[in-house]
């Protein structure tokens, strides 16, 4: 029995809280990371924009850019975008194939969550490696 | 009655307001999705990778228009996304969501606001 339900004897609607007492299977861990991705990208999109003025704006701009981007918070927060970006992509294309039907059952759609993770995992991992200079 | 108001028999009824969202985020997605290629084929086949490289990319008209039409894109899609999530988890007070729901619209609609103003400014 979960913890929800054991702990207390409240009805009506769930809130968040509740939700987080669950123990998620992948393909919930997936969906619920699209969500979080999504809202992240959301939150910092005048961020990107501001990142895209800087860069379009002039040569000094530009060259200012580089040197603001180098600082290791500001690479922490692009990695973290960029994990948004490619998790959100990956679980947006399986979504498109399961409304097409395509991987509805349960072995498949944990199956198709696992490639997501995998793909969407190991290229961030490798544009961190790449953002703090490992190669 | 019952059983045969199910499957393509269902009878469907109101003003389509959740089908025309769901889809059009579906639909903006692909465009996205389209438009993320896009970046990658000029990336990978790109040679210049200064400000002019950069710069001289955003001078086409039509980059500038496919960009806007995607910024546009992800105004529409991200707000379906936002509102749902609203919709989920404040459920408490309908001023308290519809507050973080016009918040939302306005945080978009500035954005692509910015985003205009950087295409066509260069």
């Amino acid at each position: 029995m979960s913890e929800v339900v054991k702990s207390g004897h409240r009805h009506g609607v769930m809130r968040l809280t509740d939700a987080l007492g669950y123990r998620l299977p992948l393909a919930g861990l997936v969906s619920i990371l699209h969500r979080i991705s999504g809202l992240l990208m959301f939150v910092l999109l005048p961020f990107i924009l501001y990142l895209l003025d800087k860069s379009l704006t002039s040569e000094m701009t530009f060259a200012a850019l580089q040197g603001f981007v180098s600082g290791w918070f500001v690479k922490l927060v692009i990695l973290a975008l960029v994990w948004a970006y490619l998790h959100h992509f990956c679980a947006g294309v399986r979504h498109l194939f399961m409304d097409l039907h395509y991987g509805l059952d349960k072995h498949a759609a944990r199956k198709s969550a696992v490639t997501v993770l995998v793909i969407s995992l190991s290229l961030a991992a490798l544009t961190g490696l790449k953002l703090f200079g490992v190669f | 009655m019952a059983n045969n108001n199910i499957g393509p028999k269902r009878l469907v009824v109101g003003a389509h307001y959740g089908l025309r969202d769901w889809l059009a985020q579906r639909v903006t997605a692909i465009v996205m999705a389209l438009y993320t290629v896009l970046l990658l084929v000029l990336f990978l086949t790109g040679n210049n990778f200064s400000y002019e490289g950069w710069a001289g990319l955003f001078a086409h008209q039509w980059f500038r228009l496919a960009t806007f039409a995607v910024i546009v894109c992800l105004l529409y899609h991200a707000w379906v996304g936002v509102r749902d999530v609203w919709m989920d988890y404040v459920t408490h007070s309908v001023v308290l969501r519809l507050v973080f729901q016009v918040a939302t619209i306005l945080w978009l609609v500035a954005s692509a606001g910015y985003a205009a103003q950087i295409l066509w400014r260069v």
